[in-house]
């Protein structure tokens, strides 16, 4: 019997309605009371969590962990280190590894190395088409059977809206949840910033909102003709927002997350030709920011993902159209929610459901919740600790963010996952 | 945003990479730098010593032959050595990156690089990434910039039209692709001109155009009325292929300066060019080789101004103490580039 309590912490779980200091009881990897002590609790181990807040550990709906073909990026070593000091108890591995998530032998092999990373908890999300190409469906129930949450085509496109059609319809007879992330091929042109101002005074192949808010329009389309469950993943502009909010009232079974970094910085934060800021989608403008944060405070997006992409220097090393794009952004993810809220953007109570209570109603996990029964996940944070993003604190192999030397507000100082204590300060 | 990089602690222009963030001073100094230059175009020895025992990197990832003739020339001129590399064709061809090429160069004692690139920033991140006593010019990264190219232009314009406070100049064509089109209108706006028009069709201009200060026309014939200055730009081949235009023929209708339009500019109005041209597509020949047209000054001055830009950018460069201007034989024997 392993037995744990933390107390004096601020719990604060959306998903049960609480906000209030007191004491998280855990037993045998389980939570088994929340304030309540239960008869004859004797703890073996106590956490103080004084002026510290204990909520659900996180989940993110949209982690690369690069390994395998990537191991130069990053390890699913060096990055669940990096998840777990970040709170993170769950997340979900986008299909776009080398080789492609598209077979079972594939998930099985991640499986495997999820194992012999240890925690935290890793799902793969199979991949929707074979290699990712967008041609040939793949074998989406063996990909399920061998554990994959859900179905997606990571950021490739599926340019044949009938071969969607018929993937959307064949994921959902197998009842399997598709993420999207929503980019017209065409009319994203082999953009790497946002067409507006900065992309044209810089010279930079631009990619239009159109790109993003057309393929999720038609994928809108497509999620009322065939049934399938959608998830859209990491929206950027404020036509898409409405886009959803309209979905969402017309009564379709649709859900979406926004990227952290997009809810802070726009092509105006841009530093000249500062390979950092390449990401897809890319930063766009400040209503763009400023109504993905409205979308959030009205639960039309109702998950913050990280969307990490942890890069080698050399990815990162060029002119800014030929780098990588992508963010390592696992460890900024909860300083920056914090700063949303001391910004008035949300509240609390809804930074906390955005990165845990809700992803998990998307995954539909019994997770993201102090549910006593419920696997003991557990993220314990000091909302006022000061930090610089520096290598010193830095976990990630990749060191490709535009935070890097920041000073932030808000740090992890245990993560539990399964009632184990996986990361401590 | 501006772009601090270019400049070294006492304000001088170390590397010239856009015309963006610099001042009109700096803009002016440029081109009365030119000036002097240009007088020894016509002297039995064109050579000054300005530049002597310093070695310039010609290093074009992109092919051209006028714009790497001029800077070769203008380094030749002010007694540099001058290698050219041809990088479309070498190096980054085997796989080796940016990065890599330039780390070769620089261990082969180099003072100046400069670059034309395919991609915009790319002059930008060479001068980040490069040592301390290297200069980088810019000949043209992406659709980004071209900064001789405006001020050679500048220049020209100065030497007809002296006063800018006056100028109306249109600007038509492919703006979108166009890294001289960029370059024109910062040069233009900063030197004070009245206004910068730029002519064409939405395929060819880039989102917010307006942003850059300028006013935006679709139509020729209305947009060149009471211009002073008739700036064409080059329409590549690729853009019919790309579903920007329909054809050369429509665009020559609809686009093309003939000098039944020219007469809606004003009557000295001057036509300009940066080459290389397409004779019918973009402009008439009877336009580019008529009185009014100044295309071939542009390129006589392309060399004084070139002159002046790495004479500048030279002077501004940190004086290492101990290190030669000329390089010693064992500095020679660094091993070079397989």
């Amino acid at each position: 019997m392993n037995r744990i309590r933390i107390d004096h912490g601020r719990i604060i779980d959306p998903a049960n309605n609480i906000d209030r200091v007191g004491s998280v009881y855990i037993e045998d990897g389980k939570i088994v009371s929340v304030l309540d002590e239960p008869a004859g609790f004797k703890p073996d181990t106590v956490i103080d969590a004084e002026n510290q807040i204990v909520c659900p550990g996180f989940i993110d709906l949209s982690t690369r962990l690069r390994d395998m073909g990537h191991s130069r990026k990053a390890t699913f070593k060096s990055e669940v280190i990096a998840a777990a000091a970040a709170g993170i108890t769950t997340l979900c591995l986008q299909p776009d590894t080398v080789p492609v998530i598209d077979t079972a032998a594939v998930a099985e092999l991640v499986k495997d190395l999820a194992e012999k990373a240890d925690y935290p908890q890793i799902y793969a999300v199979g991949a929707l088409t074979q290699k990712l190409e967008g041609i040939e469906l793949s074998s989406m129930l063996s990909l399920k059977q061998a554990g994959c949450i859900a179905v997606g085509n990571a950021n490739q496109p599926v340019k044949n809206l009938l071969i969607l059609r018929r993937a959307m319809e064949y994921a959902a007879s197998h009842d399997l949840l598709m993420m999207f992330r929503p980019n017209d091929f065409w009319l994203n042109n082999n953009g790497c910033a946002h067409e507006g101002a900065v992309a044209t005074r810089y010279g930079l192949p631009s990619t239009p909102e159109a790109a993003e808010t057309i393929a999720l329009a038609q994928c809108l389309e497509l999620a009322e003709l065939t049934g399938c469950r959608v998830h859209f993943g990491q929206l950027s502009c404020k036509r898409s927002v409405i886009k959803i909010h309209q979905a969402k009232k017309y009564g379709l079974k649709v859900s979406a997350d926004v990227a952290i970094h997009q809810l802070h910085l726009t092509e105006n934060d841009m530093m000249p030709f500062d390979s950092a800021y390449h990401v897809m989608p890319p930063f766009r403008t400040e209503a763009d920011k400023q109504y993905l944060r409205k979308g959030l405070a009205a639960s039309t997006i109702n998950s913050i993902c990280s969307d990490h992409q942890p890069h080698d220097l050399d990815a990162k090393l060029g002119a800014f159209p030929e780098t990588e794009p992508g963010i390592s952004s696992l460890e900024t993810l909860l300083p920056l929610m914090l700063s949303l809220v001391a910004q008035n953007a949300i509240t609390l109570e809804q930074g906390i459901a955005c990165l845990s209570a809700n992803p998990a109603r998307v995954l539909r996990l019994n997770s993201g919740a102090l549910t006593p029964g419920f696997s003991a996940d557990v993220c314990i944070f000091d909302p006022e600790l000061d930090w610089q993003v520096n290598s010193e604190n830095w976990k990630s192999q990749g060191a490709n963010t535009p935070f890097w030397g920041q000073t932030l507000k808000g740090r992890v100082t245990h993560t539990l996952q399964s009632g184990k204590v996986i990361y401590r300060l | 945003m501006t772009d601090n990089l270019q400049l070294n602690a006492e304000g001088k222009l170390k590397h010239f990479l856009t015309i963006e963030g610099l001042s009109k001073s700096l803009l002016t100094e440029i081109l009365d730098t030119a000036e002097s230059f240009v007088g020894m175009s016509e002297h039995q020895v064109k050579k000054v010593p300005l530049l002597r025992g310093k070695t310039i990197v010609n290093l074009f990832f992109e092919n051209s032959t006028r714009t790497r003739t001029t800077f070769e020339l203008a380094a030749t001129r002010l007694s540099a050595d001058v290698i050219n590399m041809n990088i479309a064709t070498s190096a980054t061809s085997k796989g080796e990156s940016l990065l890599d090429t330039i780390r070769n160069l620089e261990a082969m004692f180099v003072d100046m690089f400069v670059v034309r690139h395919a991609l915009s920033g790319a002059a930008h991140f060479i001068a980040q990434q490069t040592a301390p006593h290297i200069s980088v010019i810019n000949a043209g990264d992406g659709q980004h910039a071209h900064p001789t190219q405006a001020m050679l232009d500048m220049f020209t314009i100065r030497q007809l039209k002296p006063d800018f406070s006056n100028l109306r100049v249109a600007i038509i064509g492919d703006i979108l692709h166009s890294r001289v089109a960029r370059s024109e209108i910062h040069a233009l706006n900063t030197l004070g001109a009245a206004e910068v028009r730029v002519i064409a069709p939405k395929t060819l201009l880039p989102a917010h155009v307006e942003n850059l200060g300028v006013s935006v026309s679709h139509n020729l014939t209305e947009g060149l009325k009471d211009i002073d200055v008739v700036m064409m730009l080059r329409l590549q081949k690729e853009r019919m292929s790309s579903a920007l235009l329909p054809s050369e023929s429509e665009y020559f209708k609809c686009f093309g300066l003939t000098e039944e339009k020219l007469k809606i500019a004003k009557p000295d109005a001057i036509v300009m060019h940066p080459g290389p041209i397409n004779r019918g597509v973009e402009i008439d020949s009877k336009v580019a080789d008529g009185p009014q047209s100044v295309i071939l000054k542009q390129v006589s001055n392309g060399v004084a101004v070139r002159m002046a830009v790495m004479a500048m950018a030279m002077q501004a460069q940190p004086s290492v103490s101990g290190r030669s201007a000329v390089h010693t034989p064992a500095m020679a024997t660094t091993e070079g580039m397989s």
